[in-house]
């Protein structure tokens, strides 16, 4: 540091909590000042935030439909019943605490052949046709639930199940949840990468929008900084600028997902209501659409952080 | 000793050599001229003092702080305590005669009232006070100079610097001009004006530096 003189015209020296309270005085002016600059010139800064948006708007609403088809997944847990048939005369409630205790089970009941015969007279009218049989074809069953839907998992657990004493066969539709996950990680994978591309677009957008404001400002910062700002006040305002065009354009991108979840819920509820099916399309919730802020605000910082990394330097006073 | 040069050399790429071996002190309450032709280094041996270049060979002291031994970071702390008037002025022309003052205290991060404060007896100092809410193109070029001369003075550094600040003023205006300087000095202030105005350096009656060549001659 340069040492204060003593005689002579004084060099006023402020204190640490002095600087601090500058600092943070600094932040919130430049924070707001930004705002109301591009505010100001809101046709040109509207642009940009509608760059931002649908490039960050696309992978959300992919996102969300994705994760809404991974809920309707689970909705169909029926299908990932196990049914262990038994063979005639074993020990069924035994058979069933052991069931009961394993750890990879959530739920498992006994249907009885008596049971089963029942139902499906009642679901099916075909009732009689079973009565004419000399005795009952229907096996008795436990139906277990298992706790994870993994196409592993529930291979192995398949395996472990039918070296149980007493079970005949052990029945899953494997391939139907195998293809359904298979399909999910295929659109998991694109959306992922769909959204890292656009991800960089919108740091190469950004970065370039703040590159020019770098130039247009570029007298300014030469005589600031001959004046003694330090590299971080001359930063400063254009992070605060990529920090806006982030946040504007997520809430471009939030109204873009609002609005077509809007348009498309009317056409999926009816699709999945032809399969009988009670579905009702899950919109942003809090954590998400906080979610979409933070990537958007993140970005764009970065992408200004990226522009001033590269630009500012250059310009010195001369 | 406010400003020493110890065997300064200044070479550009290209192998132009702006300044060579030029040594000289200025005392802490000294007020000096540095002439010489154009391209004689005077804007070189000014931007050694403020950073904006690095001496190729040599030392320079600013308030016997050796400047080769502070890094690129101490840039702004050297540069608040040096107030610099520049020939083209070097103002915002998007913002007031208030806010331009006002620059160097809102990078060092005064508080508004007191940058009000100062702001307002800089501009009365060198008599601009009733135009504080002006834009600079408002102003004639003599007031556009006393503009930057109150901002380089708006936060009391302990020393002064002009490069040709009477260039584009007529006689009347560059005497006005030189008289400020002289009342700053007065109360403390290292000033050093470059110009190549022969006929106001002898006026004056001043210390004279002079460069040649990149060489001081006298």
């Amino acid at each position: 540091m340069v040492k204060q003189q003593t005689k002579g015209a004084s060099t006023h020296s402020l204190g640490m909590t002095d600087k601090v309270r500058s600092v943070g005085a600094h932040h919130r002016e430049t924070c707001v000042k930004t705002l109301r600059d591009l505010l100001a010139s809101w046709a040109t800064s509207l642009m940009t935030w509608m760059v931002i948006g649908i490039a960050l708007a696309l992978p959300a609403i992919l996102y969300l439909l994705l994760s809404n088809a991974t809920s309707l997944g689970g909705g169909f847990d029926g299908s990932a019943r196990i049914n262990l048939y038994l063979e005639s005369g074993s020990e069924a409630q035994a058979l069933l605490a052991e069931i009961r205790a394993l750890s990879e089970i959530e739920t498992a009941k006994y249907i009885s052949a008596d049971e089963a015969l029942k139902s499906f007279e009642a679901e099916t009218g075909f009732g009689n046709i079973l009565l004419s049989l000399p005795r009952n074809p229907l096996p008795d069953v436990i139906e277990a639930k298992p706790f994870e839907l993994s196409p592993l998992a529930l291979r192995l657990l398949t395996t472990k199940l039918s070296d149980f004493q007493g079970v005949e066969r052990v029945a899953i539709d494997l391939e139907w949840i195998e293809r359904l996950f298979a399909l999910l990680a295929l659109g998991e994978r694109f959306v992922t990468t769909l959204g890292l591309f656009l991800s960089l677009g919108v740091v190469l957008a950004i970065g370039n929008t703040i590159r020019l404001a770098i130039e247009n400002r570029r007298a300014e910062i030469e005589i600031i900084k001959l004046v003694g700002a330090t590299d971080a006040f001359v930063r400063r305002p254009f992070l605060y600028l990529g920090f806006w065009y982030g946040f504007g354009g997520a809430l471009v991108a939030w109204l873009m997902v609002q609005a077509s979840l809007i348009v498309l819920s009317g056409p999926i509820e009816q699709l999945l209501d032809s399969y009988q099916n009670q579905f009702l399309l899950e919109g942003l919730d809090l954590i998400t659409t906080l979610t979409l802020f933070g990537v958007g605000i993140g970005l764009g910082v970065v992408g200004a952080a990226v522009a001033v990394g590269r630009h500012l330097h250059t310009i010195e006073p001369n | 000793m406010s400003i020493r040069f110890d065997q300064v050399s200044k070479r550009y790429e290209g192998g132009r050599e702006a300044l060579s071996r030029v040594s000289f002190e200025l005392a802490d309450d000294e007020m000096a001229f540095l002439t010489g032709h154009s391209g004689a280094g005077k804007s070189t041996l000014m931007k050694l003092i403020i950073m904006m270049e690095r001496p190729s060979q040599g030392q320079v002291f600013l308030q016997n702080q050796n400047l080769n031994r502070l890094s690129k970071r101490h840039i702004p702390q050297v540069r608040r305590n040096v107030g610099v008037v520049f020939q083209n002025h070097q103002l915002l022309f998007d913002r007031t005669v208030f806010d331009n003052v006002a620059l160097p205290l809102t990078v060092a991060g005064y508080q508004p009232r007191e940058i009000g404060r100062r702001v307002r007896a800089a501009l009365s100092k060198v008599g601009l006070a009733d135009k504080e809410t002006r834009l600079p193109v408002a102003l004639s070029g003599g007031e556009q100079q006393r503009v930057g001369i109150a901002r380089a003075v708006v936060n009391k550094p302990p020393v002064l610097l002009a490069d040709e600040p009477t260039g584009n003023l007529d006689p009347d205006l560059s005497a006005e001009i030189m008289n400020l300087f002289q009342q700053f000095n007065q109360v403390g202030v290292t000033v050093l004006v470059a110009t190549h105005d022969l006929e106001l350096v002898r006026r004056m009656g001043l210390r004279q530096l002079t460069l040649a060549n990149g060489q001081l001659t006298g």
